[in-house]
C-alpha cells in the first residue's frame, strides 16, 4: 500500500487498481490514460511474486539525488565517499540537514569548504541540494507578514504582498548560496527567477530542479512566468517553464495516496508525468523518493515496492534518470 | 532506498560509466540516449558497455578515468578523484567546474 503496509492482491485486483489509477489521473491532469500495452506491462511488474525487480540490462538510467546518503555516516565527506564507492551513485549531492536556503546562507563558508574538499576526493559529479521553504520568511520566523493569517481574515491583497516580499528574500538567498557553491567548486516563482539569474551568470552550470508535488497550488493565484499562470500547472507545463528558465535536469513529483495500493499510485504517477516526455528538451528524472511516484510514504520504503516503481518509470516512460 | 534504486535502475556511477553520462546530462542538458551515445563514442565502446562493470573497469583503467578502490582492487600510481576528472573533462570535451577551480588555485 501507499503507506508501506504489505497486502496480498490477486491479478484481477491489481488490474482493476491500475485501470482506476490511470483513469483518475487522466481526468485530473487532462492527459491520455496509459495504453493497454503499458497497463499490461505494469500489471506484469506488480503481479510478480519476486521480492525485487530491476530494469533490463542496458536500460539503466542516471541516478540523481534529493538529499541521499546518511547523515549518521561519520562526516559529509565519508558519506559522499560511501555513496560513490559503495552505492555507485551517478550524481552525488552535498546537503545540510536544514535543507533551506535561508538557514544555509548563515553557514555558507562551512558548506563551501566541504564542497571544495569533496571535489578533491571524489570522481563522480557532486551537486549541492537545498530548497526555498518560503514560509520561513513569514512571521514569526521571518520578516514578511504571514499570508496564512491574512487569508482567513479576507485580506487577499495583503496576503499577496506578503508572498511577494517572501519570494524576494527567497530568490536572493537561493542566488547567494548558488553563487557560493559554484565558486567553491519559493516556491515555484522565486525558484524560476533564481534559476534564470544563475543560468545567465553561469551558462555551463548544471541546475537540477525537483518539484515537491504534482500540482502547483499557487497560494498567490496571480503569479505568471513569461505570460503563463503558475497556479494549477501540471508536470508537462512545469517542465516547459523550467526548461525555458534554464534548468538542466527536471524532476517531476507526484504525491502518494497512502490509502491506495502501490500499483494504483504508480499508474496514477505515470499517467500524470508521461506528457512531459513528449516535450522534454532536457533530461527528466522523476522523483521516486519516499512518498512520491509510487514509493510508499514510509521511513523505510519496502524494496519490493521501490524497485517496482523504479522499473515501471524506466520501462514505461523511458525517462532519462531517477 | 538509495541501494534499492541503485540496484534496480542505476547505471552504477564510477563502477561503470554512470558518472560520465551524468556529466553530459548536467553540463549539456543531453537526454539519456544522446548522452549515452556521446560517451560511448568518446570511449570507443558500445552503449551496452556503459553499464557493464566488467567492461568499464578495463576501459576506465586504460584511460585513467578513476575506478572503485577496495582491498582487492587498489591502483596506486593511477589517476583517481581530481586527477581523473582532468582526464574526464578532456576526453568528453566538457568544462568541469571543480577542475577549473583546481587549475586556478594551484596556479597551473
Amino acid at each position: 500500500m501507499g503507506d508501506g503496509f504489505m497486502v496480498e492482491m490477486t491479478r484481477s485486483e491489481l488490474r482493476a487498481d491500475i485501470e482506476q489509477g490511470t483513469t483518475q489521473a487522466a481526468a485530473k491532469a487532462k492527459a491520455p490514460p496509459l495504453t493497454a500495452e503499458e497497463q499490461g506491462h505494469l500489471l506484469d511488474i506488480y503481479a510478480s511474486p519476486a521480492a525485487f525487480t530491476a530494469v533490463d540490462i542496458g536500460d539503466q538510467v542516471v541516478l540523481s539525488c534529493d538529499g541521499g546518503g546518511s547523515k549518521l555516516t561519520g562526516t559529509d565527506m565519508q558519506d559522499l565517499l560511501e555513496s560513490e564507492q559503495r552505492l555507485g551513485q551517478d550524481i552525488l549531492e552535498l546537503w545540510h540537514i536544514e535543507y533551506s536556503y535561508k538557514a544555509i546562507k548563515t553557514i555558507l563558508p562551512f558548506q563551501q569548504q566541504v564542497m571544495q574538499n569533496a571535489q578533491l576526493m571524489l570522481t563522480a559529479p557532486i551537486q549541492y541540494g537545498a530548497q526555498p521553504n518560503l514560509a520561513f520568511y513569514s512571521k514569526p520566523d521571518g520578516p514578511a507578514d504571514n499570508w496564512f493569517e491574512l487569508l482567513p481574515k479576507g485580506d487577499i491583497a495583503g496576503a499577496r504582498a506578503a508572498i511577494e516580499e517572501a519570494m524576494e528574500y527567497a530568490t536572493w538567498d537561493f542566488i547567494y548560496v548558488a553563487d557560493g557553491m559554484i565558486e567553491a567548486g519559493a516556491d515555484f516563482f522565486s525558484t524560476l527567477r533564481a534559476v534564470k539569474h544563475v543560468r545567465e551568470k553561469y551558462p555551463e552550470a548544471g541546475i537540477e530542479l525537483g518539484m515537491a508535488g504534482e500540482f502547483v497550488i499557487g497560494v498567490h493565484g496571480e503569479l505568471e512566468w513569461e505570460g503563463r499562470r503558475l497556479a494549477g500547472l501540471w508536470p508537462r507545463e512545469q517542465l516547459e517553464v523550467c526548461q525555458d528558465a534554464g534548468v538542466t535536469l527536471f524532476g517531476p513529483a507526484v504525491n502518494i495516496r497512502s490509502g491506495k495500493s502501490c500499483c494504483w499510485n504508480t499508474a496514477y504517477s505515470l499517467t500524470v508525468i508521461k506528457p512531459c516526455m513528449e516535450v522534454a528538451r532536457i533530461p527528466v528524472h522523476p522523483n521516486v523518493g519516499e512518498g512520491v511516484c509510487g514509493v510508499p510514504v514510509n521511513g523505510y520504503p519496502p524494496e519490493d515496492a521501490a524497485s517496482r516503481a523504479a522499473r515501471a518509470f524506466v520501462d514505461i516512460l523511458r525517462c532519462d534518470g531517477l | 532506498m538509495d541501494v534499492t534504486h541503485a540496484l534496480a535502475a542505476g547505471m552504477g556511477g564510477i563502477r561503470t560509466a554512470g558518472d560520465l553520462v551524468a556529466r553530459l546530462q548536467m553540463s549539456r542538458g543531453m537526454r539519456l540516449k544522446e548522452a549515452k551515445e556521446y560517451v560511448a563514442g568518446k570511449l570507443g565502446c558500445t552503449v551496452r558497455d556503459l553499464s557493464d562493470s566488467y567492461a568499464m573497469e578495463q576501459i576506465r583503467g586504460e584511460k585513467g578515468l578513476g575506478r572503485i578502490l577496495d582491498h582487492s582492487n587498489l591502483h596506486p600510481g593511477e589517476p583517481n578523484a581530481m586527477m581523473a576528472k582532468f582526464r574526464i573533462a578532456e576526453l568528453l570535451g566538457i568544462r568541469i567546474n571543480s577542475v577549473e577551480k583546481f587549475r586556478d588555485l594551484a596556479g597551473l
